[in-house]
C-alpha cells in the first residue's frame, strides 16, 4: 500500500467505522420488535441450534410511523421550527460575519474569539442560564416589574418563542464562522471595480458580495438546520407543553416506552426524509469554491 | 471497570502499534520493535492495575442525593470496600443502561415496574440470603405490598418507599382558588374548572403515563390497574379537557420551578416535592411549598436495591445490601431524604418529626387507599402510551 492510499484510507475507515456501521446497526434494530430482554429487542437473525437460518424482520414500526399522526406532525413541526430558526440565524449572522470580515485586521481575531467564547461554557449550563433569565421570577421579568413596565410577569419560558431564541442563540456561531470564512476571502478589487462601473452600494452587495458568499450561506444554513431539526435539550428545557419536536418524541420512544426498534425507525425516517435530500442537494451543487 | 481478557487486548494493542509505526517510520524495524515493547508494557500495566483493584470495590448506581452524608464513608470504614457512586437523574437512564448489557454496576436502585422488567429480562442476580443476615428487618406488611414486583425478596431489598401526589404553593393556590381549595384531592387538577384557574399561576404535570393513568383511574372511581381499554380512553378524554391549562409536562423541572415560586401546582413524587419545599425554605423568599396525598388514593412507589447478573463484585454488593438493611444505617438515611424505609427496627434511629409526618408515614386510613405501581399487559401499556402522547401533543 502506498503512503497516499494509506492517508486516503484513513478518512474512509473513519466514516465506515463511526458513521456507516452505527447506521447499519440502527437500521437493523428498526426492523426488530421491542421485547423484555437484553438487549430489549428481538433478534434480527433466526437461529436454529446456534446456526443462522434466516432473518426475521417486521415493518410494523414503519407502518405505525406513518399511520399515527403524532410522528408526521412532529417531523413537520421540527422542520418548521428548524427552518424559521435557520432563517433568523442567517439574518442575524450575516451582518455579524460581514462586519467582522470588514473590521481592521488586528481587531478581527478579537471579534472571532468573542463569537467562539460561549463554547467555553457547557451548552447545558448556557440553556439553564436562559431559563434563569426567562422565568416568571427571573431577571427579565423582575427588572420589567420593578421598572413598572408590566404588572404581572410575562410568560417567556415554556413558549415556542423561547425555543426559537434558544436555537438561534446556541447555533449562531455555526452560521457566523462559515460566512466569515467566505466573506473574508472576498477580493476587494471586485467591489472597487463594481463601484467604478457605477454600481450603488446595495447593487454591489446584491450582485457581487451576496452571490460570492452563497457557498458560505449554504454551509451555515446546513450547519444550523440539520442539528436544529433533531434538537432535544432546547425544546425540553425552554419549550412548553405545546412544543412538539421529533427529538422529544425520540427520547420518549427510547426511554419512556423502551421501544428501541420504534426509536430506530424514527431515526431512519428522519435521516431519509430530511438529511438525505440536503446531502444530495449539496453534492449536486456546482463547485463554486474557486475564485472567479 | 473490569477487563476480562487482558492478554488479547495487550496483543491487539501491540499489533495496532506495530502497524501504525509502520506507516510513520517505514522500514525501520528497530524503532518499531522498541515502540511495540513500550505499548505492550503500558497495556500490561493497565490491565494488571485494573485486576488488582478488583477486590474491594463496589460500583453503586443510585439517584442523586439519596443517601445520608456518612452512609458510604461508614461502609468503607466497616468493610474496607471502596465505593464508586455514580448517579442517574431518571429511571429511564438506569433502565436503558442495564438493558443494553454489561453496565459494570454492582448495586442498582430500580423502582417497582423497572425491577419487574429487569427480572423478566433476566438481568438480575438471585440474592444469596445466607449473606444477608439482616434481611429479617424488612417489614412484612410493606414487602407484601411490593410483592407484585419481586415476591419474597428473591432479587431485591426494599430501600425506600413513598407516594406520588400533589405539590403546591400554599399562597398562590389560595389566591387562585380561595381558602377552600381542594388541595387534598385530585379535583385540584382533574376538575377542568380548577385547572383553568390554576393555569394563570402555572401547572406542571409529571410526564409518566403509568403514574398519570393510575391516579386518574382511581379518581374516576375505577380500578387503578384496570384492564379495560375503555377506562383508559375515558381517562384520556378527561385529560384532554384539562390539557389546555397545563404549562409543561416534565419529570424534574417542577422541583426548581416550585421552589422558585414560578408555578403553583405540580404532580410529583413525595421526595421531589419535599426537596422543593426545603429549597424554598433555604432561599427565604417567602415561598411556602406543601405536599398532599389526595384522598382518592395515590400511587405507593418503591425503590429497591438489586444486584445485576454481571456485577463484577457480587460479594461486595451483598455486603452493601446487608449494611443498608441495618436499622442504624437506614434510619439516618430516612432522616436525610425524607422517604419512609421498610425496616421494622429503624424507629429508634429515625427522628420523631419524620415518623409523625403523615406525608412520609401515612396513617392507617390513607395506607388503605394507596396502591402500588403496576406494569400492565403490553397491549394496555401501548394503549396507555398512545393516549398519553395524544394528550401531550394536544389532539
Amino acid at each position: 500500500m502506498t503512503r497516499r492510499a494509506a492517508v486516503l484510507a484513513l478518512p474512509w475507515l473513519w466514516a465506515a467505522l463511526f458513521l456507516l456501521l452505527p447506521l447499519a446497526l440502527v437500521l437493523k434494530i428498526s426492523f426488530a420488535e421491542a421485547q423484555v430482554s437484553v438487549p430489549p429487542y428481538s433478534d434480527f437473525f433466526e437461529r436454529l441450534d446456534g446456526a443462522i437460518v434466516g432473518v426475521k424482520t417486521t415493518f410494523a414500526n414503519y407502518q405505525l410511523l406513518f399511520s399515527d399522526s403524532l410522528y408526521v406532525r412532529a417531523y413537520f413541526s421540527s422542520s418548521w421550527i428548524a427552518f424559521v430558526s435557520t432563517l433568523l440565524t442567517l439574518l442575524l449572522g450575516y451582518p455579524m460575519a460581514y462586519a467582522i470580515a470588514r473590521a481592521p485586521a488586528q481587531r478581527r481575531n478579537l471579534l472571532l474569539v468573542l463569537i467562539i467564547l460561549p463554547f467555553w461554557t457547557s451548552f447545558l449550563v448556557r440553556i439553564y442560564a436562559w431559563m434563569g433569565l426567562l422565568r416568571p421570577t427571573g431577571i427579565i421579568n423582575t427588572a420589567l416589574q420593578s421598572l413598572g413596565m408590566i404588572d404581572a410577569p410575562l410568560q417567556l419560558l415554556n413558549t415556542s418563542g423561547a425555543v426559537y431564541l434558544g436555537i438561534v442563540y446556541a447555533y449562531l456561531p455555526f452560521m457566523v464562522l462559515p460566512l466569515y470564512a467566505r466573506l473574508e476571502k472576498l477580493d476587494g478589487a471586485l467591489l472597487e471595480a463594481a463601484a467604478d462601473l457605477g454600481a450603488k452600494p446595495w447593487q454591489v452587495f446584491l450582485h457581487v458580495t451576496l452571490p460570492l458568499s452563497l457557498p458560505g450561506v449554504l454551509a451555515g444554513c446546513l450547519l444550523v438546520f440539520i442539528p436544529a431539526v433533531g434538537e432535544f435539550v432546547i425544546p425540553d428545557l425552554l419549550g412548553g407543553a405545546d412544543t412538539l419536536m421529533i427529538g422529544k418524541v425520540l427520547w420518549a420512544e427510547f426511554f419512556s416506552n423502551r421501544d428501541w426498534p420504534m426509536s430506530a425507525a424514527v431515526t431512519m425516517v428522519l435521516l431519509v426524509v430530511l438529511v438525505a435530500p440536503i446531502m444530495l442537494f449539496q453534492a449536486l451543487q456546482p463547485r463554486t469554491d474557486q475564485r472567479p | 471497570m473490569q477487563l476480562r481478557r487482558p492478554l488479547p487486548i495487550v496483543a491487539l494493542a501491540v499489533k495496532i502499534g506495530y502497524e501504525v509505526m509502520g506507516f510513520i517510520v517505514e522500514g525501520d524495524t528497530m524503532i518499531r520493535r522498541h515502540f511495540c515493547l513500550a505499548v505492550a508494557a503500558c497495556a500490561a500495566l493497565i490491565s494488571v492495575s485494573v485486576h488488582a483493584a478488583e477486590e474491594k470495590v463496589l460500583n453503586l448506581y443510585i439517584w442523586s442525593d439519596y443517601l445520608a452524608p456518612d452512609t458510604i464513608a461508614n461502609f468503607t470504614k466497616k468493610t474496607g470496600i471502596k465505593v464508586n457512586v455514580d448517579v442517574f437523574d431518571s429511571s429511564e437512564t438506569l433502565e436503558a443502561k442495564l438493558l443494553a448489557g454489561k453496565s459494570g454496576y454492582d448495586v442498582v436502585v430500580p423502582n417497582g415496574p423497572i425491577l419487574k422488567r429487569f427480572i423478566a429480562a433476566d438481568v438480575l442476580r438471585t440474592l444469596d440470603k445466607s449473606k444477608l443476615p439482616h434481611l429479617n428487618t424488612q417489614d412484612p406488611a410493606i414487602t407484601a405490598r411490593a410483592a407484585g414486583a419481586d415476591a419474597g425478596n428473591a432479587h431485591s431489598i426494599i430501600y425506600m418507599w413513598g407516594t406520588s401526589g400533589i405539590g403546591y404553593n400554599v399562597a398562590k393556590v389560595k389566591a387562585a382558588l380561595g381558602k377552600d381549595a381542594p388541595v387534598d384531592s385530585w379535583k385540584l387538577i382533574l376538575d377542568p374548572a380548577n385547572a383553568a384557574k390554576l393555569s394563570k399561576c402555572k401547572l406542571y404535570v409529571f410526564d409518566a403515563a403509568s403514574d398519570i393513568f393510575e391516579f386518574t383511574l382511581s379518581y374516576m372511581g375505577k380500578d387503578p390497574h384496570s384492564t379495560v381499554a375503555k377506562d383508559y380512553e375515558d381517562a384520556g378524554a378527561l385529560w384532554q379537557k384539562v390539557r389546555p391549562s397545563i404549562t409543561k409536562f416534565h419529570n424534574s423541572e417542577h422541583i426548581s420551578a416550585l421552589a422558585n415560586g414560578d408555578i403553583c401546582v405540580a404532580t410529583g413524587y413525595s421526595g421531589d416535592i419535599f426537596q422543593a419545599r426545603d429549597r424554598a425554605e433555604e432561599a427565604k423568599k417567602g415561598v411556602e411549598i406543601a405536599y398532599s396525598i389526595p384522598q382518592e388514593g395515590a400511587v405507593m412507589w418503591f425503590d429497591f436495591m438489586a444486584i445485576p447478573k454481571d456485577a463484577p463484585h457480587p460479594d461486595a454488593a451483598h455486603a452493601f445490601l446487608d449494611y443498608i438493611l441495618m436499622p442504624e444505617v437506614i434510619g439516618p438515611i430516612t432522616n436525610e431524604v425524607y422517604y419512609a424505609n421498610a425496616n421494622t427496627k429503624a424507629k429508634p434511629f429515625t427522628e420523631k418529626e419524620v415518623l409523625e409526618d403523615e406525608t412520609v408515614y401515612p396513617g392507617p386510613d390513607m395506607m388503605k387507599k394507596l396502591f402500588p405501581e403496576n406494569t400492565p399487559a403490553q397491549d394496555i401499556e401501548r394503549l396507555r402510551t398512545r393516549i398519553w402522547n395524544r394528550v401531550k401533543s394536544g389532539n
